[in-house]
């Protein structure tokens, strides 16, 4: 069984529909880039997989591990083993990232049967993962977020999905905003979670994130449809070609106008 | 009879029923009834009380009873003569006829003295508890001395339908630093009316924080009279469900040059509750180099809720810095959708939001263990309405 299928999926925002008629097959532990140009559909896609209300389906079936994940609520999503990794990361003030965390942790161990964490044992449990992210300690007992750098937001995305070891990595362009010391630790991070059972979808809008987890297949994005699918060497076609090389503008929003 | 005769009808005989006092005290008392008499109580056409309607307060048949305050922690008692010396003094009623009526039932004052230079490290406590078909008239006068410091806690609770009607008056001496807090828990049937009147000294830093989480109709008023160089903190934070009533009202006048004021009240509003913020910031003619900073926000948590938030500015100098905003919000859609990715359900989601809310309210709370309490209280209660 596939870890995940998505056939003709379609969705909108409002009036405007974003996704025409996507289909993807995602086989566990592997990496799949989605790139294109902004206003393409890829954070759309990205959110309809994670659950975000503002979406609507209007076609098409998404199963996960068999089962229609279209059907569950984002908590459901999560503790089933869906990460996403968000382009924004939210601040939540008042809320401490260590509280934060060891609820979600413990709230996903409960649904699968295991024990919770209580405060000691989650601090020994994290703190390879912090190294891993060269987080500091301070950054744990801060407000969720608040106050971070960009790099420090993106960090903490991924410290978070080292924590809660997804079978299923959604990053939505985790590498904007990013400078190329932020990324390659980033990278590294995502790099060190690879494994045979983790699956993970890497979206994207330029191929320097590809040259640090680097995927087993590439879809190009465009106009809320997949026009091309193929191996690593396609996003360094990109890199050479730009999306123009594959006769797609490059920002729709704009084209459109 | 005319309607203020018949609503003071009941409140002058439990007012002529009272034991004598000192004659000072008793010629205040007089004065106070007099005056409650003249002016009844507020209605909303009463530009003070435009949002907050207290005819079930003036319908309602209480019996008198003398608060009986719990005090802790106080600092030797207090010289007798300082109460005639300072009393009604920094409170004086004026237009406000809760505050006449309070005086018209003196008795068993609270009197804290905290000497010049004198520093006092553990919080004072002062509890109030009243019990159903009562009213109390709690009143407290705190005095501290130049170059004192001191905090001062304030509790309210209570069982049953009853009315507090209280009154704290701070005399802070130059230079001191006093910290008060004021957490009420009343019984949700009950009426909580507290006016808190400072006066504070050169160069003093001050500041007041109102926890108001009970009462079915409150009022709170928080009025500080700045001296030059002062540093005045006003907080409160108001949680309110049910068909709760809370109206804050505070007054911060910078009557001098070189005063910093900060205030923040914040809300959160349940069910079918309401809640008043009235913030006036005044900056006299001499008060120049005014620092002044109020906030106010409100978590709107159902659709039947309603705040009414109004700042109220009257500046009278020219080289001054005022800053305010207000702000009416519901829980954010993309901090709940952050917490649900994460496997967080969504009621537990939305608790954990709302006492964040909260939280920065809590954090400015220098006393740990009404800190701790506080948050415990509050992580409960709103675990609760998740799960409802």
């Amino acid at each position: 069984m596939s870890l995940l299928e998505i056939n003709d999926l379609h969705a909108t925002v409002g009036e405007r529909e974003i996704l025409k008629g996507i289909s993807l097959t995602v086989n566990p532990g592997e990496v799949h880039a989605i790139m294109g140009p902004n206003g393409s559909g890829k954070s759309t896609l990205a959110g309809v997989l994670a659950g975000r209300e503002l979406y609507n389906v209007t076609g098409g079936s998404v199963t996960y591990f068999g089962q229609d994940l279209l059907e569950l609520a984002p908590e459901d999503r999560a503790r089933a083993g869906i990460f996403l990794a968000f382009q924004y990361p939210v601040e939540i003030p008042g809320v401490s990232n260590m509280y934060f965390l060891k609820a979600a942790l413990n709230t996903i161990r409960k649904s699968q049967g295991l024990e919770e964490l209580d405060a000691f044992d989650f601090l020994t449990f994290v703190r390879d993962k912090m190294t891993l992210m060269n987080m500091d300690q301070t950054l744990l007992n801060r407000p969720v977020n608040t106050g971070f750098s960009g790099g420090e937001k993106k960090r903490n995305e991924i410290f978070q999905m080292a924590v809660l070891e997804p079978k299923l990595a959604i990053l939505d362009e985790t590498d904007s905003g990013l400078d190329i010391d932020a990324l390659k630790l980033v990278a590294h991070g995502v790099n060190t979670l690879r494994s045979p059972e983790r699956s993970m979808i890497v979206v994207t809008h330029y191929q320097r994130l590809l040259d640090y987890i680097v995927p087993d297949f590439v879809h190009v994005l465009a106009g809320g449809k997949i026009v091309k699918s193929g191996g690593k060497e396609l996003a360094l076609q990109l890199e050479k070609e730009g999306y123009a090389g594959l006769g797609i503008a490059e920002d729709e929003e704009v084209a459109l106008a | 009879m005319s309607a203020v005769a018949e609503q003071t009808g009941q409140w002058l005989a439990e007012f002529t029923k009272q034991d004598a006092v000192a004659p000072w005290m008793q010629e205040l008392r007089a004065a106070g009834f007099a005056r409650f008499a003249e002016l009844g109580f507020p209605n909303t056409h009463n530009e003070e009380w435009r949002f907050t309607n207290v005819a079930p307060i003036a319908r309602a048949q209480f019996a008198h009873v003398a608060s009986i305050p719990h005090v802790t922690d106080a600092p030797v008692a207090a010289d007798p003569a300082l109460a005639e010396q300072y009393l009604g003094k920094v409170a004086s009623f004026g237009e406000h006829a809760f505050l006449a009526l309070n005086t018209a039932f003196l008795k068993d004052l609270v009197v804290i003295h905290v000497p010049r230079g004198t520093v006092i490290e553990k919080p004072i406590r002062i509890d109030y508890t009243a019990a159903d078909g009562t009213h109390v008239a709690p009143r407290a006068l705190i005095i501290v001395g130049a170059d004192a410091h001191c905090t001062i806690v304030e509790s309210y609770s209570g069982t049953g339908k009853y009315f507090t009607n209280a009154v704290t008056e701070i005399v802070a001496g130059d230079r001191s630093v006093v910290d008060h807090y004021k957490v009420q828990r009343e019984d949700p049937s009950a009426f909580h009316v507290a006016t808190l009147q400072a006066q504070l000294g050169r160069s003093a830093t001050f500041s007041t924080h109102s926890i108001a989480l009970g009462g079915a109709i409150v009022r709170n008023e928080a009025n500080v009279v700045l001296s030059e160089g002062t540093d005045a903190t006003v907080n409160g934070l108001y949680i309110v469900n049910g068909t709760q009533h809370v109206d804050n009202h505070t007054v911060i006048d910078h009557a001098k040059p070189h005063g910093t004021s900060h205030e923040m009240y914040k809300g959160i509003l349940d069910d079918k509750s309401a809640a008043v913020f009235n913030g006036r910031i005044i900056v006299r003619k001499d008060a120049q180099k005014t620092d002044s900073k109020q906030t106010n926000k409100n978590l709107v948590l159902s659709d039947d809720a309603v705040i009414d938030t109004k700042p109220e500015l009257q500046i009278l100098a020219d080289d001054v810095r005022c800053t305010h905003g207000a702000t009416i919000g519901q829980l954010d859609a993309e901090s709940l959708f952050y917490l649900q990715s994460r496997g967080i359900g969504k009621q537990q989601a939305r608790s954990l939001l709302t006492y964040a809310f909260a939280q920065d309210v809590i954090d400015r709370i220098q006393v740990p263990d009404l800190r701790e309490q506080l948050e415990k209280y509050l992580f409960e209660k709103f675990h609760e309405v998740a799960r409802a």
